[in-house]
């Protein structure tokens, strides 16, 4: 289908003029961040051309290796997403493994549900679909992930004396931990309960926004955007759950013991 | 010929040992030495909250043998700094009437179990800890300063009610940097140096 009105080079261009105004700010204001803003700008507008280069290939070729290959590689960097956020690692690549694990089993459940329940592209894996569908999912997924592992992996260290004076009158690793796995899942799902709240309020969600704007029928676009938030709940239940669970294994071990050990400080916090 | 009540075998870690000591029923070992030394570590591993290498055994049963949360229970480690995983105080103790009625014994008033963990003193919540731990009469305490935040009256209430457990037949391991606690309460006497434990 083709878009109602479509943007030009220089429709672009002149939104463009936005970024140098708010390069102005920065100059004004000294806030110092004119340099980052144009790179995060240069940045952006490169990603995007790369992405649209590399969909236009791909849906094109309609290969399921290929599909398959682009969403592992969309997984695979939503995983590091969820490792590196958190100022505490666990050893042995710890994060890196339980953020892929959690990401791809939360995506891969979530995507597949909606291409063969009510998506039905045919094939079910079709490229055009399948891949833009994982992507948004892979957001909010990696986002549901890790605020619960960063939230649990700051309260053990914190909790430490709690959760051992628990250990000590005789108490399961999960009993210690129960109340902290509980809030670190609920750290995890508070966005998206958000989002479905404010949803068409306070905001109009963008991927509706978007196919409004590109000639959509409203209500069209707005059961697409229902699809989706439940989709993304889901996906965020999942994911805060997998990254849990997965995270909480490996701070105890067989003996009920609580594993500080197999956790390292970053120390420095993550930059942009 | 009856096991030990305690029997600590070649017991080390990365950081503390090799230990190798006998605990007798109704005996308190006591174990000074200097901050850092491995004296926590020490009852650490015993009640196996860190990872090491060597067994323990309790009346003959090995430690690798009994689940751990079960083993704690027996062999009861109370850390110098009291943990709390609830708001409130009385929540933390399953048989609060028993507690109350333990508390005075302790010079702790029964009105503390309906406050706030906030608001206790660094004393109280040692005594609070000690007494959660006291009231299931495990016949193994590791007791890690127990007195250490608290004045000489308070002392005395917990070094009268330990010694009434040691004469009822339970064992206690007591750190402590108080050498007259160490002699009132210890009938035997060990000095925790760079990891081992050496006559004093």
């Amino acid at each position: 289908m083709k878009p109602t009105i479509v943007l030009e080079a220089h429709d672009l261009a002149i939104a463009a003029a936005l970024i140098g105004l708010d390069g102005l700010i920065s100059l004004v204001f000294g806030l110092g961040l004119h340099r980052q803003l144009a790179v995060a700008a240069i940045r952006m507008v490169l990603q995007l051309l790369l992405i649209g280069v590399i969909l236009t290939r791909v849906f094109a070729l309609a290969s399921p290796p290929v599909t398959l290959l682009v969403v592992l590689v969309m997984v695979a960097i939503g995983g590091r997403e969820v490792a590196v956020r958190p100022e505490q690692r666990l050893v042995n690549w710890g994060n890196y493994q339980v953020g892929l694990a959690s990401v791809a089993f939360a995506t891969g459940i979530t995507s597949i549900l909606a291409l063969t329940t009510a998506l039905r592209p045919d094939p079910w894996y079709e490229a055009r679909y399948a891949i833009p569908l994982a992507g948004i999912v892979l957001g909010n997924v990696l986002n549901a992930a890790s605020l619960a592992l960063d939230a649990l992996l700051a309260s053990v260290v914190r909790e430490k004396a709690a959760i051992e004076a628990q250990l000590c009158l005789g108490a399961t690793a999960r009993q210690a931990m129960g109340g902290l796995l509980r809030a670190a899942m609920r750290r995890g799902l508070l966005p998206v309960i958000n989002s479905m709240s404010a949803s068409g309020i306070v905001t109009l969600p963008g991927i509706m926004t978007g196919q409004i704007l590109a000639g959509i029928d409203p209500m069209e676009a707005v059961k697409y955007q229902i699809l989706l938030m439940f989709l993304l709940s889901g996906g965020a239940g999942l994911s805060a759950v997998a990254v849990v669970f997965l995270a909480a294994r490996r701070l105890t071990d067989a003996r009920h013991r609580l594993r500080l050990d197999r956790l390292t400080e970053t120390g420095s916090a993550r930059g942009a | 010929m009856t096991p030990p009540r305690l029997r600590i075998a070649n017991m080390r870690s990365r950081l503390a040992g090799p230990f190798d000591l006998d605990l007798a029923a109704g005996e308190c070992i006591a174990i000074t030495g200097a901050s850092g030394s491995g004296k926590s570590l020490f009852l650490r591993q015993i009640a196996d909250l860190d990872p090491g290498e060597g067994e323990v055994f309790l009346d003959g049963t090995a430690r690798s043998a009994t689940p751990a949360p079960g083993w704690r229970k027996q062999v009861a480690y109370v850390a110098a700094e009291s943990g709390w995983w609830l708001d409130m105080v009385a929540p933390h103790f399953p048989d609060l009437p028993a507690a109350r009625a333990m508390a005075p014994a302790l010079g702790l008033k029964p009105e503390l179990f309906g406050g706030h963990v906030l608001r206790l003193s660094t004393g109280e919540k040692q005594r609070l800890a000690l007494l959660r731990t006291l009231l299931p009469n495990p016949p193994v305490l590791l007791l890690d300063e127990p007195t250490g935040a608290l004045d000489e009256a308070s002392q005395a209430m917990v070094e009268t009610i330990l010694a009434a457990r040691l004469a009822a037949g339970r064992s206690i391991l007591l750190v402590t940097h108080d050498p007259g606690q160490a002699l009132r309460l210890g009938q035997r006497h060990f000095a925790m140096v760079a990891g081992r434990l050496v006559a004093p």
